[in-house]
């Protein structure tokens, strides 16, 4: 049977493959004839370094998983035979929880440039909720992994954690043993945390991602002016006149960025693996004791901002399913950020001083919060951490007004330099 | 340019923000202040004398079982045949964890709870925490064993290195340095002076610190050459772009 030949005209070995399989299609499509703007700044190598996180967590994921025993009597001693006698553990455990907490620095980054420049506007809201949705799945990922080391503050923070499913009325205690497996958190629940962590949630995660980079590709990439650079184009070629090959300009440019984020990264890794007890915790130092609470339960560095929202909240018939609700919701309106920004531009160089002043007052405030989140509860840290809960829902909440109303400046045809 | 510049000040000021509040952090085991000690696992000698000091005072309620006794000579420079003789308990084999010679059972019997096991401790609580708790023992007769310590009030382990420090009483806090590590005074002197024992108990942490995690020395090795690495990537990647980057504009 004849076979139809590929649009490419390629022979030999890629050519059979060309003929059976899209390779070079791929390979165009994505890479050599993806046409992204030339004018990425800064910001814009973190999408690229979330990749390369992920792998990383992949890759030591796969050899932790190897040699690590989950069970309630088994996974502490496993992580210290790792970290002693399995050859190149330590390092292989240090750069997957250092990997963690670069992954939340990176996402954290790719989302706000987000936000500036407005990648999440038309055509882009499939884009950003795809990003949003990685976003939860990381946070649940995180914490599956947080739990797995099974030393106090794994334990009990997994306590903690789990029991906010308590606040639930009516079903709420019946979901808490539900999900735990037992009264209290014990083997069985860090068995299936564990299932979660290696299979389900990775499964998703990398689905996602692809789905967050198609999408990406199928409308092209924003850039810091927020001018559609598909609106001008060669007329012979009908290449962007401001696009460029992402191969080989952004591959290369990319790999800079690399080189100095693993320049930071193997600094941690190699001379602050406990990150001053951010990534590796003092109480995770010793083995979860049910009887033994830890003198102050908190949270990985990542989730301060949420933690100091749910501890600021005041709690409502001695229940804190309101202050569950507004940590929920902080996650949640995330999703709705495309339509809830009206800003007949979209980066932020372009609007008004009102909004800029907003971003970067949200940019202090997220900060401020996550820094609460980490600290011991005080009279003063809970009125800060409510007007800072304030200001954060005042910042998507308002949007739609304060975006609409203000004057925005003109944006020019083609990207500045 | 000038935007640029901008977003630069705004990831630095964020950056900037985090990194300055980070310090402040507290730890989240609080209690007095502890005394100034810097660990020096890189101490060879200190460390091999820390580990004599550990096996002949420590481990006969104290395990480690996350570390091996070939593993600590190999790391710690000590010849098999000193091992054997000078460190190792009867029948132990070489590639066995230091374990001690304490029944759990009766252990919480004599003292309400087993002796935790020290590999971890360092990290755990802090080197400068196990310096100043192992110098701190104060005679109390409120307790059953007859002493206290300020750094784990309640403390049920004896004062077993009484005889080397000799007994001291816990002085009130002076008046405006209640923040200070608390201070005491010697009612009866040990068979080291003050400045010996401070040694002997430095020696000892460096070993815990050492045991805490044995391959900490090679991991900071290891760093400088992958950083040296990378910066030699860096140039690479950076003229690279350069280069193709010329008919960009």
């Amino acid at each position: 049977m004849a076979i139809v030949r590929n649009p490419y005209k390629t022979t030999g070995f890629l050519g059979w493959i060309d003929d059976r399989f899209p390779l070079t299609k791929m390979w165009k499509d994505h890479l050599s004839e993806y046409y992204a703007p030339k004018n990425f700044n800064f910001w814009y190598y973190f999408g690229s370094l979330a990749l390369l996180v992920l792998v990383n967590q992949l890759l030591t994921g796969i050899f932790l998983t190897m040699n690590y025993k989950p069970g309630a009597d088994t996974a502490f001693d496993s992580v210290q035979y790792i970290m002693r006698d399995v050859p190149w553990g330590s390092l292989i455990r240090y750069m997957h929880a250092t990997g963690a907490s670069a992954f939340f620095i990176v996402v954290y980054a790719h989302m706000f440039r987000g936000v500036l420049y407005g990648s999440h506007r038309k055509p882009r809201e499939l884009i950003w909720i795809f990003g949003s949705l990685i976003y939860l799945v990381l946070m649940a990922e995180a914490f599956c992994g947080y739990v797995l080391p099974w030393g106090q503050m794994s334990y009990w923070g997994a306590q903690v954690i789990i029991s906010l499913f308590g606040t639930i009325p009516y079903i709420g205690k019946g979901l808490v043993e539900w999900i735990q497996g037992d009264y209290v958190p014990a083997d069985a629940t860090l068995n299936r945390l564990f299932s979660l962590h290696v299979i389900a949630l990775p499964f998703v995660l990398v689905g996602l991602v692809f789905a967050h980079i198609l999408a990406l590709h199928e409308v092209g990439s924003n850039n810091p002016d927020g001018v559609d650079i598909k609106a001008k184009k060669d007329p012979a070629t009908h290449i962007p006149l401001d696009g460029i090959a992402f191969h080989p300009y952004y591959t290369v440019k990319d790999l800079v960025g690399i080189s100095v984020f693993l320049i930071i990264f193997s600094a941690v890794i190699f001379f602050a693996p406990e990150g001053g007890g951010m990534v590796l915790e003092q109480p995770n130092f010793q083995a979860a004791n049910p009887q033994v609470t830890p003198p102050e339960i908190t949270p990985a560095w990542y989730f301060g901002v949420f933690y100091a929202m749910l501890r600021a909240t005041p709690s409502l018939f001695h229940s804190a399913l309101p202050g569950v609700i507004v940590m929920g919701g902080a996650v949640v309106i995330l999703f709705f950020l495309p339509w809830l920004d009206r800003s007949p531009v979209k980066s932020w160089r372009y609007k008004g001083p009102v909004f800029r002043s907003l971003i970067i007052l949200f940019a202090i405030d997220f900060c401020v919060l996550n820094y609460l989140g980490m600290q011991p509860v005080s009279p003063i840290h809970t009125v800060i951490a409510r007007i800072g809960a304030v200001i954060y829902f005042g910042f998507f909440l308002l949007m739609p007004f304060y975006s609409q109303w203000e004057k925005t400046k003109p944006v020019p045809e083609r990207v500045t330099e | 340019m000038k935007r640029l510049t901008f977003s630069a000040i705004l990831a630095a000021a964020c950056l900037s923000l985090t990194a300055g509040l980070m310090p402040s952090l507290s730890r989240a085991d609080e209690g007095p202040a502890t005394l100034q000690f810097r660990e020096d696992v890189g101490n060879l000698p200190s460390a091999q004398r820390g580990a004599r000091d550990f096996m002949a005072y420590c481990s006969g309620c104290h395990a480690m079982k996350y570390l091996r006794y070939n593993r600590l000579a190999k790391d710690l420079d000590i010849p098999d045949d000193l091992l054997k003789s000078k460190l190792m308990l009867g029948t132990d084999k070489l590639g066995d964890p230091i374990s001690s010679s304490m029944p759990v059972k009766q252990a919480e019997a004599w003292f309400g709870r087993a002796p935790p096991d020290l590999t971890l401790e360092t990290k755990a609580r802090g080197s400068a925490w196990v310096y100043s708790y192992l110098q701190s023992f104060y005679l109390d007769d409120k307790r059953p064993l007859g002493v206290n310590n300020p750094y784990l009030p309640g403390v049920s382990m004896p004062a077993v290195l009484g005889e080397l420090q000799g007994w001291q009483k816990l002085e009130p806090p002076i008046k405006g340095e209640e923040e200070d590590a608390p201070k005491f005074e010697l009612v009866q002197a040990g068979t080291m002076s003050p400045q010996e024992y401070k040694e002997f108990v430095a020696d000892l942490t460096n070993f815990m610190a050492y045991a805490s995690e044995p391959g900490k020395s090679d991991r900071i090795a290891l760093g400088f050459r992958v950083i040296l690495y990378l910066l030699v990537l860096l140039v690479l990647t950076y003229f690279l772009k350069k280069e193709f980057w010329r008919d960009i504009h």
